[in-house]
């Protein structure tokens, strides 16, 4: 192997190291929702290439109430769905969109596009 | 996994937009702004491709010869054309990429903008500074590559965008139906306002040719309403006082006034458009497996675009550089995560569109995967095979002629209250026979009714009464046998202690129970039949309709145990019935099928709600599951086999073999081309008819 063929493979081996790293060991955090007056555990999302925040942290026996707000005109986002809760919306374009779930059962529960593309997750505590 | 929740309240929009023409707009500018960007890119295109390989052409060859400053200043050109095709045409891809990175994901996006963008960097460093290459070959530009790969996904997702709109045709359909105006009575004058002016107890006029606008029961006048809007009837039902009409239906030639009971979001219809929608959303169960390989995809993509580098880099050919890149550009383009993530969501849409086309409302694509692959399906007898309410179907009169008979027990049993005895009320009161006053009525719970009539005794009953009035019964006795053999409730009758003949009620099969039940089996499921009745009418009516097996003197209870001792077998269950009554069965059967009203659509405990009452509808609904599965199978299969053949391809693998390498321009087809594909295929669901069922 010439030199430059070792540190071309060196480098190869550094990003497949990066993209496992930041693809798929990232640890998710995640904003805790809010309890507001009316007993609801709250949170905005904003929906524009991903969701922001992608991990929302939320009591488990207290109502949720997430609003979606998209921002932006790419088909892919138009809806969101909670498997998990059979729960499902079609977000129009820079409209808040609420959904109220109840989460009754502690874990990590996925919420996605329709597509599986856009992710994010809501933690049960 | 509804365990994790309970009443997942739906609080709805916080504005509530009109979703059909909400989507329609969205869609259709988003197709005209992805064309625009299309054109243009093709526009840069072509003269790129031409001038990337002057000397494939003699006279440019001769023109712009490699290496001369003339074929520098061209492509230098080139390069600033293929930086404003990225920055315009190819936008979406960057601007998607960057706001997945920054939620550390990846997607088509971050695909297509790293493969274009290494082709452009590569180019134009090759250009700016070709002494960092060992030998000219290295430095021939990719601009090309950026150009067209961009070019051709974008068209791509036009076109995907497009059919992506007609997928959701369904719902706009249903929307459509809406009545736009109402004419309404308010102090004492007729007005025309606007649909959504009508609140509940409104008093509504209906034309002929009117469309209903909103749901309601019928106070006077009468007509026949065109339903197939909403339940799939295609015959128009026949309304009159007392009667629910449903909003969006069409009536035909009579006038009737009725009275509004359900507008705005509560209306049938806003009921169909809310579950069709949620349906469409929800996934099919093959999806969950989706979702878990397309969450590693993209960054394996990525993974392999880099191996394929190095290995080519260390082990291919030379230029190894120019080589490397190729390849790893292929690799990032062909792949396409897209058609994977589209396959069953496209045809699920297209699916229970089509169900609500046809008046079946599938609740989400759970029941939709279950519906197609039923073992067996329970019928509930009453109100489902039959009508549910018992008519007159056989008079043997003896002596007297037959009309004396049954104007005798019609008076007798004008009096009793007993549901059998409206039947024979009614077919008297058909024949417009005068029935007259009857004296000293005595109703014998269990055995039967008698009363003077005229003067003369009647007695109308089972064997035991008649014997017990001392009255033979021997010479009807074989006619009784043969009427209850045929699932009929006969009754004897005498007039003045002589047998004077026999009646026989029965609950009758609807028209088209035989046809669906053999439309059923020939689907390979098996059919039975659940009823309270006795083994021996049960077996009598199974007969008439040609079910299997018969699930007899089954106490409303009793029902959900009689599915589960089915799904004991190891069967997969669907149970039809009333929703109301049956609920506790329809929830324990894998699919439970309500047999709706016509208004009357979010039966909770149903996961497939037919709207119009015939049992047809139950074939319907396992033959568009069957099609939906089939189709979403073929996507899956189609997209996995895509990616799959398509990656090692772009990765080489050919080369040693063949000595073939895909250009990335074949790639950024390719790519195109199966996510095209994927969504036309959903689409040709659409042009799903359900089969005639002969009767």
């Amino acid at each position: 192997m010439t030199p430059d063929q070792v540190a071309v493979t060196l480098a190869g081996l550094a990003a497949i190291a990066l993209v496992v790293w930041f693809f798929w060991l990232k640890k998710e955090e995640g904003m805790r929702a809010m309890l507001t007056s009316s007993g609801y555990q709250e949170a905005m999302i904003l929906v524009k290439g991903g969701y922001t925040p992608d991990t929302v942290v939320v009591a488990r026996s207290t109502p949720v109430r997430l609003v979606f707000r998209r921002e932006e005109s790419s088909p892919c986002s138009e809806q969101v769905v909670f498997d998990a809760f059979e729960k499902s919306a079609r977000l129009p374009e820079g409209k808040p969109v609420a959904i109220e779930l109840m989460p009754t059962e502690p874990g990590s529960f996925p919420f996605t596009c329709q597509m599986g593309m856009l992710r994010g997750t809501l933690v049960v505590e | 996994m509804s365990t994790a929740s309970e009443s997942v309240v739906w609080a709805g929009a916080v504005e509530k937009p009109d979703p059909a023409t909400a989507e329609l707009g969205d869609s259709q500018r988003e197709y005209r702004a992805l064309m625009r960007k299309w054109w243009f890119a093709a526009a840069v295109g072509a003269p790129t491709m031409i001038l990337s390989y002057p000397w494939i052409l003699p006279v440019l060859g001769d023109w712009l010869p490699r290496g001369s400053d003339r074929l520098r200043a061209v492509w230098v050109a080139m390069g600033v054309a293929a930086l404003a095709v990225l920055a315009y045409s190819g936008s979406q891809f960057f601007s998607g990429a960057w706001r997945a990175l920054r939620h550390r994901q990846a997607n088509m996006h971050t695909l297509i903008a790293m493969g274009t963008g290494i082709a452009w960097l590569y180019s134009t460093i090759a250009l700016a500074d070709p002494g960092l290459f060992p030998d000219e070959t290295f430095t021939e530009v990719y601009y090309d590559v950026t150009v067209v790969v961009t070019a051709l996904v974008v068209l791509g997702l036009a076109l995907e965008v497009k059919a992506r709109g007609r997928s959701s045709e369904a719902i706009r359909k249903l929307i459509g139906l809406q009545a736009k105006t109402a004419r309404v009575v308010r102090e004492g004058r007729e007005l025309d306002v606007p649909v959504e002016e009508v609140v509940a107890g409104d008093l509504v006029l209906v034309r002929p040719g009117d469309k209903i606008p909103v749901d309601g029961e019928v106070l006077e006048g009468t007509s026949a309403v065109d339903e197939s809007m909403i339940t799939g009837e295609s015959i128009p039902v026949a309304k009159a006082p007392g009667d629910a009409v449903i909003g969006a239906t069409l009536n035909t030639t009579g006038a009737f006034r009725f009275r509004a009971t359900r507008v705005g979001s509560e209306t049938a219809l806003a009921q169909i458009v809310r579950l069709v929608q949620d349906a469409q959303a929800s996934k099919v169960p093959i999806q969950r497996i989706v979702d878990v390989v397309s969450g590693y995809f993209t960054p394996a993509v990525m993974i392999m675009a880099i191996g394929g580098f190095v290995l080519w880099y260390d082990l291919g050919p030379a230029p190894a550089v120019a080589y490397a890149v190729i390849v790893a550009v292929t690799t990032l383009i062909i792949a396409c995560p897209c058609a994977l993530g589209m396959a069953t969501p496209m045809s699920l849409t297209t699916g229970v569109g089509k169900g609500a086309e046809n008046g079946i409302l599938i609740r989400s694509g759970d029941a939709l995967q279950s519906a197609s692959r039923l073992d067996a399906v329970i019928l509930d007898k009453t109100g489902t095979i039959t009508w549910g309410k018992p008519v007159l179907t056989d008079i043997v009169a003896t002596g007297a002629p037959e009309s004396e008979l049954l104007r005798m027990a019609a008076a007798v049993e004008k009096a009793s209250e007993h549901p059998l005895a409206a039947a024979i009320v009614a077919v008297a009161e058909e024949r417009d026979l005068r029935l007259p006053p009857v004296d000293s009525f005595e109703a014998l719970p269990g055995h039967g009714v008698m009363a003077a009539v005229e003067g003369r005794t009647v007695v109308l009953g089972n064997r035991r009464l008649l014997e017990r009035e001392g009255i033979d019964t021997s010479s009807l006795d074989g006619d009784w046998q043969r009427l209850a053999d045929e699932g009929k409730t006969p009754m004897y009758a005498a007039v003045d202690g002589r047998l004077a003949g026999l009646v026989a009620v029965a609950d009758t099969v609807k028209d088209d129970s035989v046809a669906a039940i053999r439309a059923l089996k020939g689907l390979g499921v098996e059919v039975a039949m659940l009823t309270g009745d006795n083994r021996r009418t049960a077996e009598a009516i199974a007969r008439q309709v040609g079910v299997d097996r018969v699930l007899a003197e089954v106490l409303p209870e009793d029902k959900a145990a009689e599915v589960k001792k089915l799904q004991l077998e190891g069967k997969r269950v669907g149970m039809v019935g009333d929703g109301i009554n049956d609920a506790p069965a329809l929830t324990q059967a894998d699919v439970g099928f309500a047999i709706g009203t016509g208004t009357d659509v979010a039966i909770e405990a149903a996961d497939i709600t037919l709207i119009s009452g015939s049992l047809r509808g139950v074939v319907t609904a396992i033959e568009i599951s069957k099609a939906t599965m089939r189709n979403v199978r073929q996507n899956l299969t189609g997209a996995f086999a895509y990616n799959s053949l398509g990656l090692p391809i772009a990765l080489g693998v050919l080369y040693p073999l063949v000595g073939v390498l895909l250009s990335p321009l074949m790639a950024a087809g390719a790519m195109s081309f199966s996510s095209v594909t994927v969504v036309s295929n959903a689409n040709r669901l659409r042009r799903w008819r359900p089969k005639e069922i002969s009767t």
